[in-house]
């Protein structure tokens, strides 16, 4: 038995990347970034707001927090459900104590679901960004182009239809198909938080237009520090906090950088673990060297 | 299948009208000691196996009897050391199994729900006389050991139908465990009756916190004590519910109990704006007194949808 002969050929192999969205760019030769008021790293949070139902497919694979026991899952249901109900308000409370503005990335069928949240949201001056049509509707490599580009149309007009026109695009569990960038960048959303290639946002091309990705850090994602590593929250605080500050250390090197990280309302939002958001908070918010910044603001910041 | 079980209206934490527990309490506070029975050989359910093992698993098994005969009476010991009244999650099998548990409780004025007959007997599957009957056979077995009617549910391991909430609706049950989406009481809406959405808490669970969340008893405390801190201070607003759901097998353990017993001297040392209830109390209190106010504030700020739980 072998593998056929074209398996040891390699038609790509060549200096560079082996797509053509961007450029390969080692940091040495990264631009400068001067973000407002001389600050030195651009603190950039995002928080995901997910509906998880009863009955997803699990097709092609099953979003981070599905339901994992028999029909009816009434348990990962309404954990899931306490946070867009509680642990966002919790979430949105901290954030005014500490007047830091931040982006929430969206569901679409939140927008009616949790209406009174959206309206909350809005209220208190954040961003809202899209994050696809719910958490069982991925896209992914085995979709056909026209049945993508439609899902992001019927997004596009959900968010229309609530009067909000949102600028950034986060894909249901960060999955992307080939075409994604372009279906999204054709739809409007010039701003894109699935890739992280760099330490500041990177234009992207797509066949509508450049796409701006923010760096959004899967490394220091709660839900997965503090849920499927079982991290403390005083380890999820620090690892944030000694990021802000090596990111500092080297600016005289390499200019301002991005520090972006999610906060998920039913993990962070739980009651036993809000004092660490309120005491990161605290320390990013009184940092001068920190600018806490929209995704929006980020990229403005980068024009 | 539905995507939504539409068993509850969605309802906005913030500028939610005020509670004021009996005594102008912030917060009340229960525990539910889970005295449950896992069968050594259970029948097989095609939905879920007894065991993680194939039977016998003889760990799990003699864990679980363990907490039966060691770890409830200490667990009983230290909640009487602070005046505690569990609220019992009960298979209600033991009681014939191991009748003196059921005596204990009962001198201790304790408050008995079902869990269902076995915890090794799931939901999964059944007809609903069959899971009707399950239920009625809880009520009737604590009603004839206790004296107690029944008020409160916990489906078995967590197993649950589409038929389950108007089940115990229509057999006047009064809360049920099952849901985990809010720090407040809710109204259910069931076909008939008057059940309230109870919190709970699958986050500070000890089965949960030791074993999915893997925390050692020092952090468990750490967790509980700024639990009950963040929802006493929110108690302020409106008065909330704090849950603590225990396993004798694990929070009994050596090396746990007195780790757990400083959570509970912090709770308890906040008398002033705590009530320490059962959960039946908190459900009749609730019923009476705050069901048509959380359903007007529904009306007026939340998502009111039509219909009840799982309608076709």
């Amino acid at each position: 038995m072998s593998l056929p002969e074209d398996y040891l050929r390699y038609p790509l192999r060549r200096r560079g990347m082996d797509q053509d969205r961007y450029e390969w760019r080692p940091r040495a030769d990264a631009p400068r970034r001067a973000w407002p008021n001389g600050a030195k790293v651009a603190a950039c949070i995002v928080a995901p707001l997910e509906f998880h139902m009863l009955n997803p497919s699990g097709k092609p694979f099953k979003h981070p927090g599905a339901m994992q026991t028999p029909y009816p899952d009434l348990r990962h249901y309404t954990t899931r459900d306490y946070g867009v109900r509680v642990g966002a308000f919790r979430l949105l409370d901290a954030l005014k104590r500490h007047r830091v503005r931040i982006t929430f990335a969206v569901n679409a069928v939140l927008l009616t679901r949790a209406a009174p949240l959206i309206e909350a949201i809005t209220a208190d001056g954040h961003e809202i960004a899209a994050y696809g049509w719910d958490t069982d509707t991925l896209h992914w490599g085995g979709l056909v182009e026209t049945e993508e580009a439609a899902r992001v149309d019927k997004v596009r007009a959900a968010f229309a239809a609530a009067g909000l026109a949102p600028r950034a695009w986060l894909s249901p569990a960060r999955s992307q198909s080939f075409a994604t960038p372009d279906i999204v960048r054709a739809a409007g959303f010039d701003i894109c938080l699935d890739w992280e290639m760099d330490n500041t946002p990177v234009a992207m091309r797509t066949a509508a237009g450049l796409l701006h990705c923010v760096p959004l850090s899967n490394e220091l994602d709660d839900r997965k520090l503090l849920i499927d590593q079982r991290q403390t929250e005083e380890e999820w605080r620090a690892q944030i906090l000694e990021a802000n500050a090596l990111l500092q250390s080297e600016h005289d090197r390499f200019g301002g950088q991005t520090l972006a990280f999610t906060l998920t309302p039913y993990v962070i939002g739980q009651p036993f673990r809000i004092w660490a958001l309120d005491a990161l908070l605290s320390a990013l918010a009184t940092d001068d060297a920190v600018w806490t910044a929209t995704a929006s603001e980020l990229v403005e910041a980068c024009a | 299948m539905h995507a939504d079980p539409n068993l509850y209206d969605y309802w906005p934490y913030r500028d939610r009208p005020r509670i004021a527990w009996p005594g102008g309490k912030k917060l009340a506070f229960w525990v539910a000691p889970n005295i449950e029975f896992y069968e050594f050989d259970p029948p097989a359910n095609p939905s879920r196996p007894g065991w993680p093992r194939p039977a016998p698993d003889v760990v799990g098994y003699s864990q679980r009897d363990w907490g039966n005969r060691i770890g409830h009476w200490r667990l009983m010991e230290l909640l009487d050391k602070y005046a505690i009244r569990g609220s019992i999650s009960l298979s209600t099998a033991l009681i014939d199994h191991h009748p003196e548990i059921i005596e204990a409780c009962v001198a201790r004025r304790w408050e008995f729900f079902s869990h269902g007959i076995y915890n090794t007997r799931y939901s999964y599957g059944m007809s609903e006389a069959q899971e009707r009957a399950m239920i009625e056979d809880s009520i009737a077995s604590v009603e004839k050991a206790t004296g107690q009617r029944i008020r409160g549910y916990l489906a078995p391991a967590l197993t649950h139908t589409e038929r389950t909430f108007d089940l115990i609706a229509a057999l006047d049950f009064w809360y049920t465990c099952d849901l985990f989406q809010d720090d407040q009481p809710q109204p259910l809406k069931t076909k008939s009756g008057k059940v309230v959405s109870m919190p709970y808490s699958l986050e500070v669970n000890d089965v949960i916190t030791y074993g999915a969340m893997a925390m050692s008893p020092w952090r468990y405390a750490d967790v509980l004590k700024r639990h009950f801190d963040q929802l006493l201070q929110e108690g302020e607003r409106s008065g909330v519910v704090m849950c603590i759901p225990l396993h004798a097998y694990l929070v009994s353990q050596a090396h746990r109990i007195r780790p757990f017993e400083e959570a509970l001297r912090h709770i308890a040392s906040h008398a002033d704006d705590v009530w320490f209830a059962t959960a039946v109390e908190i459900a009749g209190f609730y019923r009476e007194h705050c069901w048509d106010q959380t359903i007007a504030d529904i009306d007026r700020r939340g998502l009111a949808r039509p219909g009840v739980g799982f309608a076709p």
